[in-house]
Order: structure tokens, then sequence, then C-alpha cells
């Protein structure tokens, strides 16, 4: 959509509460790549309600494992504490649009007001922010998984070679003889070769 | 034929009935594979159960009708068939306000009157020096912490909304909150006041049951169209509840019971600090000695698990009076209609238990103990009573 590209609002501003700093970021800067230049991050968990009436947002993004989420909540009763009663999805239309966010974990508050075409959209790009942040951290646990596994292996060369004066081809070579005549895994093998030894010494 | 139920709850004491009905078996024998999620905000408890991701859940009572209501968020019709058991609140200052309300004449103990009027020289004193109003702290503008903590406050001449300001932190953060001087006090459920106390940061001035002795506090709460999709499983699940809060009730398991709370996926912290508020055995101050306070929390007698229509006019009673709704007949209507005693009586019918016969009663009427009238004849009731000594009738609204 050609609005996402060129927001009518640039200056619209919105504060993003996430204790997890990577996400954030990921969110941050997906406005700021939708053209939303004042994003305010906060990470703290104490004294958010000072926080935003500093920062006076008009739309706030908090992850839904947040406890803030019940501080944000106050403001629909205590509109004193800040500029403007600020209020989520009010309306039933707005149904589906709770029902993605809920799914992708992110909770959204937006000021009383704001043209509904606009909340949608940065909603909608909220949403797939923080689904592409799941994505993300699997395949980071996968990859971290895997660095551990070639460290294991590394490790168990390292004491063939030494035990038994092997080359470090020779070394593979028998670790993957082994895991393929127990059926297991390399880096199982691997890791059982560095804990015998671990145990021995 | 297992039935799946899941069902959300916040980390506190009044979880316990929920836990137990899962790890002792209670689910189980009624044909219910419960699975318990712990979330953190009770905002994320009301969004999961619209949404679908929660059958049913550990609720705040004045939450289910407020969504009911359609006040501050979508509106959900919410039922309410069971009452997590009564009380469980206390109301704790930090130790320098504790100090302020003793020189104003504050003798020790949790009389609220007492406690309630050295707070107001308190206050008074502080507007006079052109001091910030204190701080309270509460859990959700739409809870019993809220409501009994405003109760207490104005019928000791302080003006809740112009004399103190009143915050929402979430239970956790309170006790930092409390030591960083950002609070002078709060309200909220048990570990949280004994943790105040235990970490020497505050003492306890008054349990809520001092204020209002039967009073009521979480809920299990549905939406309405799960109720009315599934009544035989929310059925099953109100009874393996019910078991589960009899089991709470004996004191010979109140230490295992600290124990299963204690674990990290429940409500973690220290099990002796749990016992705490499950014994009513509290220490009011750090380095204090332990006070028996009786009915502070009530898991299952004194008809402790009945979803009263008259808690539901009380707790709508309390939104008008504090500008939170508009009163009017279609709004008390709808609050009324969220505690559901007849959905209690059908799911106890198989087990014999014995219900109150009414759905309705004048709260706080009852100075001693006696008995109320039930299907089976008269069931042991009271002494209830409000602190300022005067009852609530449902019917004046």
């Amino acid at each position: 959509m050609q609005d996402d590209k060129h927001p009518k609002e640039p200056s619209l501003r919105i504060l993003i509460v996430d204790q997890n700093a990577m996400r954030a970021s990921v969110l941050e800067e997906g406005l700021r790549e939708a053209g939303y230049c004042n994003v305010t991050v906060v990470r703290e968990m104490q004294n958010l309600l000072r926080r935003i009436a500093e920062l006076d947002p008009e739309v706030i993004f908090i992850d839904l494992e947040n406890p803030n989420r019940d501080v944000l909540e106050q403001m629909f009763q205590v509109s004193r504490c800040v500029g403007r009663p600020i209020a989520m999805f009010v309306d039933r239309s707005d149904a589906d649009m709770i029902e993605a966010a809920v799914d992708a974990g992110v909770g959204a508050y937006v000021v009383d007001g704001l043209r509904k075409d606009r909340i949608k959209s940065i909603l909608d790009l909220a949403v797939s922010r923080f689904n592409a942040f799941d994505k993300l951290r699997t395949e980071l646990d996968r990859a971290r998984t895997a660095l551990d596994e070639r460290k294991v292996v590394e490790r168990a060369k390292g004491i063939l070679m030494k035990e038994r004066s092997l080359s470090e081809d020779a070394a593979y070579a028998l670790l993957r003889k082994a895991a393929m005549n127990e059926n297991r895994r390399i880096s199982e093998v691997a890791q059982s070769v560095v804990t015998a030894a671990s145990l021995l010494r | 034929m297992t039935r799946d139920v899941v069902v959300g709850f916040i980390p506190l004491l009044d979880c316990a009935p929920l836990v137990v009905a899962k790890e002792k078996g209670f689910a189980a024998e009624e044909g219910l594979a419960l699975e318990l999620i712990r979330e953190s905000s009770w905002a994320s408890i009301r969004d999961r159960l619209i949404v679908g991701h929660f059958d049913a859940a550990h609720m705040l009572g004045p939450m289910a009708i407020a969504s009911s209501l359609g006040v501050g968020h979508l509106q959900v019709p919410m039922v309410a068939p069971l009452s997590l058991g009564l009380g469980g609140n206390a109301i704790t200052v930090s130790n320098a306000l504790r100090r302020s309300m003793v020189e104003a004449g504050a003798a020790t103990g949790s009389d609220p009157r007492v406690q309630g009027e050295a707070l107001r020289e308190v206050v008074r004193a502080r507007e006079v020096r052109r001091l910030a109003p204190l701080t309270f702290a509460m859990v959700y503008p739409f809870s019993c912490h809220n409501y009994e903590l405003r109760y207490w406050l104005a019928a000791c001449g302080i003006d809740p909304d112009r004399d103190v300001r009143l915050v929402v932190i979430p239970p956790p953060l309170l006790v930092d909150a409390m030591r960083e001087e950002q609070i002078d006090g709060f309200c909220v459920g048990e570990p949280w006041n004994s943790v105040a106390v235990s970490a020497g940061v505050g003492c306890i001035v008054t349990p809520t049951t001092a204020i209002w002795r039967l009073s009521p506090e979480k809920v299990l709460g549905c939406r309405l169209q799960w109720a009315q999709r599934d009544p035989a499983t929310l059925a099953a699940l109100i009874r393996a509840v019910y078991r589960a809060s009899q089991w709470n009730e004996a004191p010979q398991n109140h230490a295992e019971l600290a124990r299963l709370l204690a674990e990290p996926r429940y409500v973690g912290g220290s099990p002796d600090i749990l016992l705490r508020g499950i014994s009513g055995e509290l220490r009011l101050e750090p380095g204090g000695v332990a006070h028996q306070f009786t009915d502070f929390y009530i898991p299952a007698r004194q008809a402790a698990t009945f979803p009263w229509v008259s808690h539901a006019a009380w707790f709508y009673a309390q939104m008008v009076r504090w500008g939170q709704i508009e009163a009017s007949e279609a709004h008390l209507e709808l609050a009324r209609a969220t505690y559901r005693p007849d959905i209690y009586r059908s799911a106890m019918t198989p087990l014999g238990i014995d219900s109150p016969a009414a759905d309705s009663k004048i709260e706080g009427r009852q100075p001693l103990a006696g008995v109320i009238e039930s299907t089976h004849g008269v069931l042991q009731f009271g002494p209830d009573g409000f602190f300022d000594g005067t009852p609530f009738d449902p019917d004046t609204l």
C-alpha cells in the first residue's frame, strides 16, 4: 500500500514497551522503515506512567508478557495522569485486530480519535514484526545449537588427536564411523568423548 | 472420554484451587485434562479469554463484570459461576508512613478505623505543609483491591480521588516500588503483603477482611458463549475446583499447599511466606510476631465458593460510586447476570452438595455466627459485617 511507505503522520508519537531489546528493535526498525520517525523504546519496568506522561505517545505497543499492561489499562480510568484518555480497541469490529495482536503477543493502545485506517496499518506492521521476531528467535536458537555442536566436535577431535596421535581428518573419520555404527549423531558421539575424557582426567 | 480445558491464572495465593484441582487429581476425576497457563497481567487474562486461548480463567470478580458491561474494552459477556474463596487481601504501608501514622495516634494493631483515622491526620498534615499527596497502589482499576481501598479511605474521611493518588502497579513490582519510595502504600492479595513485611520494606495496617469480613475476591470466569456451548465441561470444572477448595480448607493440607504454590511454575517464592496467608497467621511488621486472623482467607467455608449475585451488585455499586460507569437499570442487570448461582447449583447436583437457597443476600448484615437457608436445610454462616457498620442491600439500588 502506497500509504504505508509515505505515512500521512510521520511524526506520530509511538512508544514501544518491551523488556526484550532485540524484539523492540525489530519493531522500531520496521516502523522507521515505514516512515515513522518518532519512535521511542522503553525497556525498564518501573515508573512507566511517568515516562508515558513525559513522552505523551499517541500509540503504545507492549509485549503481552509484560505485567505493565495493567498499568496502561488504568489510563482508561484515570485520564488526568496523562494528557488524554487512551483506548485500545473499544469497538466490536476490532475483534479480528485484537485476535491477530494477541496471537502475535503484542498489545496495542491508541489515543482516542486516531483515524482507524491509520491504526490498522501500524498494528498490522507490529503484528508482522512480532511474528517475524518469533521466527528469527527460532532460527537463532537453531544456529546457536549448531554452533554448540560444532564446538563439541572440535573438542572431541582434539582429544582423539592427542590421546591416539591421530591427524585431524582421521579423528573426524573415527567420530563419524562410531556415529554411523551406533546410529547416533556425530555431535552426540563427540559429547560422549568429551564427557568420558573429563571423567578419566 | 477426557476433555481438555485450558485455564489462565495470575501468580497469587487465590489461584490455589486451580493448582490443587490439577495437582491433587480432582480435575482428572472429573474427566478433565486441565492445563494451567500462568499470565503476568489481568489485561492478558481478559484478552486471551476473549480470543479463545483460554476456556476459563482466574479472574477478578469486577473484571468479569466490566467485560460484560463493555467498560474500558470490548463488550464480551462473561460469566462467573464459582467464587475462588473470600478475602486474602491486606493494606500495607511503607515503614516511613507507618511511623507517621503511629505519631498520629495509630496504636499497634490492625483496626481499620483507628488506622484510617491516623492516616487521615497524616494526609491533612501533609496538606498543611503543602507536601505531595500520598500515593497508594492497587492492581487493576476493576478490582476488589481498588474498591476495598477506596471504601476504607472514604469511610475514614479521605477522598480517594482528591486527597491521595491511586495508581496501578502489578503485584510483583509493588515491593520494589515501595522500597524506592515511589509509593507509600498498597492494597494487594497475598503473598505480596507478607513479602513486603518479610523484606523489611513495609507494615500491614489492616487485612481487608477487617474492612468487610466476608468480602468477595476472585472468581472462575469464562465467556458466556463457552458456558453455553460446553455446559458439561464447565460443570465438571466447577466440581473439580470446588473439591480442591474443600481440600485447601483443611489445616492438615496447608503445608503441602504452600509447597505446591511455591513451585516456580505457580506462584513461586517461599513456602513459609505463602503459609502466612493460607493459615491467616500474619506478621504485621518486620521482625514482628505472628497474629492469627480468623477468616483472613477462606477457601470454602462460609459458602465461600458460592457466586452471590449480591457480590456482583456491590461491585456494580462501587463502579458507579467511583465514576467508572453510569448508573442505569440496564447496567445493573448486566452486572447481576454475570454471577451465575444457577450454573453453580446445577453443577453441584451430582455431588449432592448443599448450596445457599437464595441467589442474593443483604451483605454484611449478620454480625454473629448463624445459619442461612440452603437447598438441603441450613448452612453455617457468619459473622459478617462492614467496619463502618453499614450493610449493603442490593435491592436498594
